[in-house]
C-alpha cells in the first residue's frame, strides 16, 4: 500500500515525486458507496436532489454517484457538470484557461438540493467559485459537498458534507486523484512537492 | 494567444478551436436567468468606433458587458480629414485613462496595427478599411460549425467543409479575414464574383477563384454573400446592378441548385433584392440572425481569452 | 583659405592623384604633387568624384519650413556630396513664376552649401491645365531649365505635347512624374500580392509604363527632350531601353530607395515605406539595377522628400508619401551598384554627376576633375565601416529615412564647392 508507484499516469511529470498511494481501488469504491447511502440518509430518500462534478474529476465520480444511488433506491437521479473556471479568484494569476462544460439537468437547480461533487478539497477556492457560478444558474433549496478527498489547510470558512476520507497533509505535498474514466484506473496518491 | 487580434492570420489552428469551443460553452450564459459573468469585472474595454456601426459596436458592449468589464464607447465620427493626429492623440488619450482593450473600426486599413504601437492593452481590429475583420470571421466559422457540426463541434475545425464567397471581395475586409480562417481551419473556400471586384494577386491566397457562380452552388457547404455597394458602378466595377444581381444574386432559383444540408450566411447589412433576395435571406436556410446571435458569444470568448488571465509572459 | 592640396586620392576609384585646388577651380592633377605653404588633406584610401548633381530634390521652401528649408536641405545636400541639387516646384506658393524660382535661387546663394538650380512648374499651381510662364522662368536669374509639375503628372497628352515643343526654345526639359491619375486615384501600395494582403488600394506598374511610353512617343514626335523622373518599374526600364534605341532624346533618373527596398517592407503599416511611385517587387529592383548599370537609366535621383513627424505618424492612407536621401543616397548606391559589381566608381561619377549636370544643363558641374574645370567634388570613403543610419544625427530638418537602423557602407568625408569645402571629415565646415 505504501509503495512508490514506477508507472507515472497520464499527465504526470517525467521527474517521479515519490508518488505513494493512499487509497486503492477497492477503498475508493467502498467510500463512494458509504457517500451514496449518507446523501439518500440526509436528503430523506434523494429526493429533489441534482448532483453536478465540478471539471475534470468531479464529473466522473458525480456520474458514478448517481448511478450507485439510482442502484440502491431505484430512481434515477439528475447529474451534470459546473465549471467554475470563469469565477475563479485566481484568473489573473494566470494566462486565461480554456472553459470546461456545464451541463445543467433540463429541470435546473431552482428548489433543488445541489449536491457538489469533487476529487479534491483543499483551500476551498473553487467550491467558493462554484457557489458562485451555481448563483447564476438559479437558486438552490440547499447546497452541499461531497469530495472523495479532504486534505485540510482550507483558506476559506467551507466544509464538506460528505467526506470519502480525510488525509492529513502537508501543504507542499500533493494529492492526486486518479478515475477510470479519465486516467486508466483508479487510485488516489500523495506525492513529495517541490522544495 | 498575441496580446491583440488584429489579423484573423494570426490564429493558429489551435487557437481558432480554442476560441470557438470558448465560445460555445458562453452560449449557454445567453438562456440563464443571469446573463453575466464576473470574469472580467474591473477591466475597461473601449469601443473605439470611427465608423457607423451599430451593430458590431453594440455587439461588443453586450459581450464586454456580459463579462462585467466596463465599457467605454468613444465615437470618433472620422472627420472629413482623417488627420493621423486624431489616431495617435487618441490612443494616447486612452492610455491615460487605464484601458485594458481597445475595440478599433476605421476606415483606413492599418489602422488597428498603428494602434497597437501606441497603446499597452490589448487591441482587438472590428474592421480597418478593407484589410481584415477577424471576429466576424470567428462569429462565421463558430456558425458553420454549429450548423453543419451540431452536437459532435468541441474541439472540432471545419475540415472538408467547402465554403464559396460571393461578392465584392476586392473591398471586402469580411472576406479576406474569412479566406484566411477558413483555411486555417481547414475548409475549402472559392470567391465567385465579376473580375472587377477580385483583388489583383488573389493567385496568392489560399483559395480558388471562379467566374461562374451556377457552377459553384450544387459543391457547397456554404454559400456566404458579401454586401455589394451601388456606388461601385460609378467606378465601372460593374454595369448595372440589374446584371450584377442577374450572374451574381443568390434568388431562390439558384439556392434550390444547393445541397440540402448547405447554409446561406451574410455578414449584413443585406441589400436585398441585390446580392440575395428577400424570400432566401428569410429561408430556414439561412443563418444571418444567428450570426448575429453568435457574435456576441464569439466576442466574448475573444474578451475573455485575451484579458481573462495574466498577460502571457513576452 | 582657399587653397587645398589633395593628397593620395583615387580618381573616380581609377588612378591614385593629387588634386591642387585654387581660386575656385582645380589646379592641377598628377602624382606627387607639391604646393608649399597650402594646406593638406590626406585623401590615402578615399575616392575623389566630380561633385554630386541631383535633378530631384523638395526643399520645401517657401512654404512648408516645418519640414525643410534651403538651408538645412542643402546642408544635408553638401553631407551627401553634393554641389547642386534641383530644387522641385511643388512648393508653397508653387514655383511658376520667376519671382518664386528667384528666391528659391537667391536662398540658395545665401546659403552656400550647395548650388540651387530652381525646377519650374509645367502648369500654373500644378493643376494640369495651363502652361507656366516657362519662358519667364528661364529667362530669370535661376536660369531654369527643367521644368516638372513632380507630385503631379501632367496627364492631359495635349498639354504634355505643347510643353514639350515650347521648352525647345530656349533648351528646356520636360521632367515627367509619370502617373496616370485615373489609373491610380487613391492608390496606396504598389499593387501586388502584398497590397491585395493588406487592404491598401494598388498602383499599378502599368499607370507608370503608360504615360512613359506615350511622352517617349510625343518627345520623338515634335523633337523635343523628355526626361523620367523617379522610374520604377521593369516595364519602364524596357520602355525606355527602346525608346532610346530609336535615338530620341529620352533620358531617366531612378531613386536610391527603389534600388535597395521592395514593397513586403510595408507589412507592418510602417509609414516611413509609403513613396510615391511605390516601393515595388525584387524583380523591378533588379531590372532598375540592370538598368542603371547599363545606362538606359541615367542617373540616380534622390527625390529627397522630407515630412514632418505628424505627417507621417498616422495611418497610412493619410500619411504623407516620401522618403528623405540626400545624406544616405551615395552610401545606397555603394551598396546596391558598386558593392554587388553591377557599376564601378567611374560609373558612378558618371550617373550621380556627369548625366544629372548634362540634363539639368548645369554649368560647372559634373566633372571631370581636370585643370581649369570649376573645383566642385566630393572625396568619399568606401571602406568607413558601416554604420547603422541615424536619422536623429542628420542635417535635414526631417527624420523620414526607410534606412534607420539600417548600416549602410561608406561615408562623405569631405565636399567642395567651387574650392571651397561645405563638408570636412564628414562634418559640415562652414
Amino acid at each position: 500500500m505504501c509503495a512508490v508507484r514506477p508507472e507515472l499516469s497520464p499527465g504526470d511529470r517525467a521527474d517521479d515525486a515519490g508518488w505513494k498511494a493512499v487509497l486503492s481501488p477497492e477503498e475508493i469504491r467502498r467510500a463512494l458507496s458509504r457517500i451514496a447511502h449518507e446523501v439518500l440518509e440526509r436528503t430523506h430518500g434523494g429526493d429533489g436532489v441534482v448532483l453536478l462534478g465540478i471539471p475534470t474529476r468531479g464529473v466522473p465520480l458525480a456520474q458514478r454517484l448517481a448511478a450507485r444511488i439510482t442502484e440502491f433506491e431505484g430512481a434515477a437521479v439528475p447529474h451534470g457538470s459546473l465549471d467554475v473556471t470563469l469565477h475563479r479568484d485566481d484568473l489573473r494569476l494566470r494566462p486565461a484557461r480554456a472553459l470546461q462544460r456545464t451541463e445543467v439537468p433540463p429541470d435546473g437547480v431552482d428548489g433543488k438540493t445541489v449536491v457538489l461533487v469533487d476529487d479534491v478539497l483543499f483551500s476551498g477556492r473553487t467550491i467558493r467559485a462554484a457557489l458562485d457560478a451555481l448563483n447564476d444558474l438559479g437558486r438552490p433549496r440547499a447546497v452541499q459537498l461531497a469530495v472523495l478527498v479532504d486534505r485540510g489547510h482550507r483558506e476559506l470558512p467551507i466544509r464538506a458534507d460528505y467526506v470519502g476520507k480525510n488525509l492529513p497533509t502537508a501543504h507542499r505535498e500533493m494529492v492526486r486523484v486518479l478515475l477510470e474514466e479519465i486516467d486508466g484506473e483508479d487510485s488516489v496518491l500523495l506525492g513529495e512537492g517541490e522544495r | 494567444m498575441s496580446r491583440h487580434l488584429i489579423s484573423a492570420a494570426d490564429l493558429t489552428r489551435e487557437e481558432a478551436v480554442l476560441i470557438l469551443d470558448t465560445a460555445a460553452e458562453l452560449a449557454s450564459v445567453a438562456g440563464r436567468p443571469i446573463r453575466k459573468l464576473p470574469t472580467l469585472r474591473g477591466r475597461t474595454v473601449v469601443n473605439l468606433f470611427f465608423e457607423d456601426s451599430t451593430r458590431t459596436r453594440t455587439s461588443f458592449e453586450a459581450a464586454a458587458k456580459r463579462l462585467s468589464a466596463d465599457v467605454i464607447n468613444f465615437s470618433a465620427r472620422g472627420s472629413s480629414v482623417a488627420k493621423g493626429e486624431s489616431l495617435k492623440d487618441t490612443a494616447l488619450t486612452l492610455e491615460a485613462m487605464g484601458a485594458d482593450a481597445v475595440v478599433i473600426r476605421h476606415s483606413a486599413s492599418g489602422a488597428a496595427h498603428r494602434l497597437a504601437g501606441w497603446v499597452t492593452g490589448s487591441v482587438v481590429n472590428a474592421g480597418d478599411g478593407t484589410h481584415e475583420h477577424p471576429t466576424q470571421a470567428l462569429l462565421d466559422a463558430f456558425t458553420i460549425r454549429h450548423r453543419l457540426a451540431g452536437a459532435g463541434q468541441r474541439g472540432a475545425a471545419l475540415d472538408g467543409v467547402q465554403v464559396t464567397i460571393v461578392g465584392d471581395v476586392l473591398h471586402s475586409r469580411v472576406a479576406r479575414s474569412n479566406v484566411l480562417l477558413l483555411h486555417t481551419l481547414g475548409a475549402g473556400v472559392t470567391l465567385v464574383a465579376p473580375p472587377t471586384l477580385i483583388p489583383y494577386a488573389v493567385d496568392s491566397w489560399p483559395c480558388e477563384i471562379s467566374y461562374d457562380f451556377d457552377a459553384e452552388l450544387p459543391k457547397s457547404d456554404v454559400v456566404m454573400m458579401l454586401r455589394v455597394q451601388q456606388e461601385r458602378m460609378t467606378a465601372a466595377y460593374f454595369p448595372t446592378v440589374r446584371e450584377y444581381r442577374r450572374r451574381y444574386g443568390l434568388d431562390a432559383g439558384r439556392m434550390a441548385l444547393l445541397p440540402e444540408h448547405a447554409i446561406v450566411m451574410h455578414p449584413g447589412p443585406m441589400n436585398r433584392g441585390v446580392e440575395i433576395a428577400a424570400d432566401v435571406a428569410d429561408s430556414p436556410r439561412s443563418t444571418i440572425v444567428e450570426q448575429v446571435r453568435n457574435g456576441v458569444t464569439v466576442r466574448m470568448a475573444v474578451l475573455y481569452l485575451l484579458l481573462g488571465g495574466a498577460e502571457e509572459a513576452a | 583659405m582657399n587653397e587645398w592640396l589633395i593628397k593620395g586620392a583615387r580618381l573616380a576609384g581609377g588612378e591614385v592623384a593629387d588634386i591642387r585646388v585654387a581660386d575656385g577651380i582645380v589646379v592641377d592633377v598628377g602624382r606627387n604633387l607639391s604646393a608649399p605653404g597650402v594646406q593638406e588633406l590626406d585623401a590615402a584610401g578615399l575616392i575623389a568624384l566630380p561633385g554630386l548633381v541631383d535633378l530631384h530634390t523638395h526643399l520645401r521652401e517657401p512654404g512648408r519650413e516645418d519640414a525643410e528649408t534651403v538651408l538645412t536641405g542643402t546642408r544635408a545636400a553638401a553631407l551627401g556630396g553634393f554641389t547642386a541639387v534641383h530644387a522641385m516646384a511643388n512648393t508653397e506658393p508653387v514655383a511658376d513664376t520667376a519671382g518664386v524660382v528667384e528666391q528659391v535661387w537667391r536662398l540658395g546663394r545665401q546659403a552656400g552649401y550647395c548650388d540651387v538650380r530652381p525646377v519650374g512648374a509645367v502648369t500654373v499651381a500644378l493643376a494640369g491645365k495651363n502652361l507656366a510662364e516657362l519662358g519667364a522662368m528661364a529667362d530669370s536669374a535661376a536660369r531654369v531649365r527643367v521644368f516638372s509639375d513632380d507630385g503631379n503628372c501632367v496627364a492631359d497628352p495635349l498639354l504634355m505635347r505643347r510643353a514639350l515643343e515650347y521648352v525647345k526654345a530656349f533648351d528646356g526639359v520636360i521632367a515627367q512624374h509619370a502617373q496616370d491619375p485615373r489609373l491610380t486615384e487613391g492608390a496606396q501600395l504598389n499593387e501586388g500580392e502584398v497590397s491585395a494582403r493588406l487592404g491598401l488600394a494598388g498602383w499599378p506598374a502599368a499607370a507608370e509604363e503608360a504615360i512613359i511610353a506615350r511622352d517617349c512617343l510625343l518627345a520623338a514626335h515634335v523633337g523635343s527632350a523628355l526626361h523620367i523622373c523617379h522610374v520604377s518599374t521593369a516595364g519602364s526600364v524596357e520602355i525606355i531601353r527602346w525608346a532610346k534605341s530609336k535615338g530620341w532624346q529620352v533620358t531617366a533618373e531612378v531613386t536610391p530607395h527603389h534600388l535597395l527596398l521592395t514593397d513586403d517592407l510595408a507589412g507592418g503599416y510602417d509609414t516611413v515605406y509609403k513613396v510615391n511611385p511605390p516601393l515595388r517587387t525584387q524583380a523591378d529592383v533588379d531590372a532598375l539595377r540592370a538598368g542603371l548599370a547599363d545606362g538606359t537609366i541615367d542617373c540616380v535621383a534622390t527625390d529627397h522628400a522630407p515630412h514632418p513627424v505628424e505627417a507621417k505618424e498616422t495611418e497610412w492612407a493619410a500619411a504623407a508619401h516620401g522618403m528623405t536621401g540626400l545624406e544616405t543616397a551615395l552610401r545606397v548606391v555603394q551598396l546596391a551598384m558598386v558593392d554587388t559589381g553591377l557599376l564601378d566608381w567611374a560609373g558612378v561619377a558618371d550617373r550621380m554627376s556627369a548625366r544629372p549636370a548634362a540634363i539639368g544643363r548645369v554649368p560647372g558641374h559634373g566633372g571631370p576633375l581636370r585643370p581649369d574645370a570649376p573645383a566642385n567634388l566630393t572625396l568619399y570613403d568606401p571602406a568607413a565601416p558601416a554604420e547603422p543610419v541615424d536619422p536623429a544625427a542628420h542635417a535635414s530638418k526631417s527624420r523620414n529615412s526607410p534606412f534607420t537602423g539600417m548600416a549602410l557602407p561608406g561615408k562623405v568625408y569631405a565636399t567642395f564647392l567651387r574650392g571651397v569645402p561645405t563638408v570636412l571629415d564628414g562634418k559640415v565646415a562652414r
